[in-house]
């Protein structure tokens, strides 16, 4: 009996805690006005909000005998694919100039998504011919 | 011997991934789960051995572990940063810049790794690599000391990466 109060509490504790980073995340996004700064706010709703969500969601089949070990797989996909999403939409506000330029880099010429290859406007011909 | 088994397993890593997963979403660890997921395990990259041409040879599983670990702490102490910022700072105040990082890393797993933790860890996000992929392009959401960043990235992150995949 102890053992699933103390279960509960702690259910009710993640959970607490994840909505509340969801919570922040979502201030965050609505909070900011530069397209650069909003990307910041879902990269902590991915990481520690859903984190404690699957959290709770583990302790609370374990507490009620089910046990579910789902939440691990997710969570590991989450972590693998999350950034790539945050990468593609940084890589849209650059090529749409919808942020500060960013300064050169500085052991190359340019970045690769401001980068215009020398024949680019041939490909553009053999693409519509 | 040895021959054999990197012909049997010519990615061990992806092996092993492939078992745990396996395992995972059977949502059972049993002695038959976890046979027919090592023998998942070994069909599936013997099958699709060709298209890995260049993988990552030397790769360092322990240090990887210690490595995930101490980026699931940044996490939760960056998010906690990030939350105070999100809430206290308001919008003139804030000071988003760029960082430019010059990479010692070459391989594109360990580059992509990289990628990954600096977007995972709260406040500061991976926007792009250059085109010859030698500086990767940072954007931090909030900071007064952009070299620190810098430091932090390169000597936290890079320097373990470096020994990882050595």
């Amino acid at each position: 009996m102890t053992a699933e109060l103390i279960g509960t509490y702690a259910t009710v504790l993640f959970l607490l805690i994840g909505s509340g980073f969801v919570l922040v995340g979502v201030i965050g996004l609505l909070k900011f006005n530069d397209p650069m700064t909003r990307l910041h706010a879902p990269t902590k709703v991915g990481t520690i909000g859903i984190g404690m969500l699957l959290l709770a969601s583990m302790i609370h089949s374990f507490v009620l005998g089910d046990t579910s070990i789902h939440e691990l797989l997710i969570m590991g996909f989450l972590f693998v694919t999350a950034p790539i999403s945050a990468n593609f939409i940084a890589k849209v506000n650059i090529h749409l100039r919808a942020c500060d330029t960013p300064p050169e880099p500085s052991l190359d010429d340019t970045w690769s998504t401001l980068k215009s290859p020398d024949g680019d406007d041939d490909v553009i011909e053999t693409a519509q011919s | 011997m040895e021959r054999a088994f990197n012909w049997l397993m010519p990615h061990p890593l992806l092996t092993f991934i492939l078992a745990v997963v396996w395992v995972l979403l059977q949502n059972e660890v049993s002695a038959g789960m976890v046979v027919f997921g090592i023998l998942l395990g070994i069909i599936i990259p013997w099958g699709t051995s060709i298209w890995w041409p260049d993988r990552p040879k030397g790769f360092r599983m322990g240090k990887m572990v210690i490595y995930s670990f101490i980026v699931m702490w940044d996490i939760v102490v960056a998010n906690i940063q990030v939350a105070w910022i999100v809430l206290t700072v308001p919008n003139a105040k804030l000071k988003p810049t760029w960082i430019v990082v010059p990479l010692e890393l070459r391989q594109p797993e360990a580059i992509t790794v990289l990628a990954g933790t600096i977007t995972l860890t709260p406040g500061t996000v991976s926007a792009d690599l250059s085109d010859e992929g030698h500086s990767l392009l940072v954007h931090v959401l909030h900071t007064d000391d952009p070299d620190g960043v810098l430091d932090e990235i390169k000597t936290r992150y890079e320097r373990r990466l470096m020994e990882i995949f050595s």
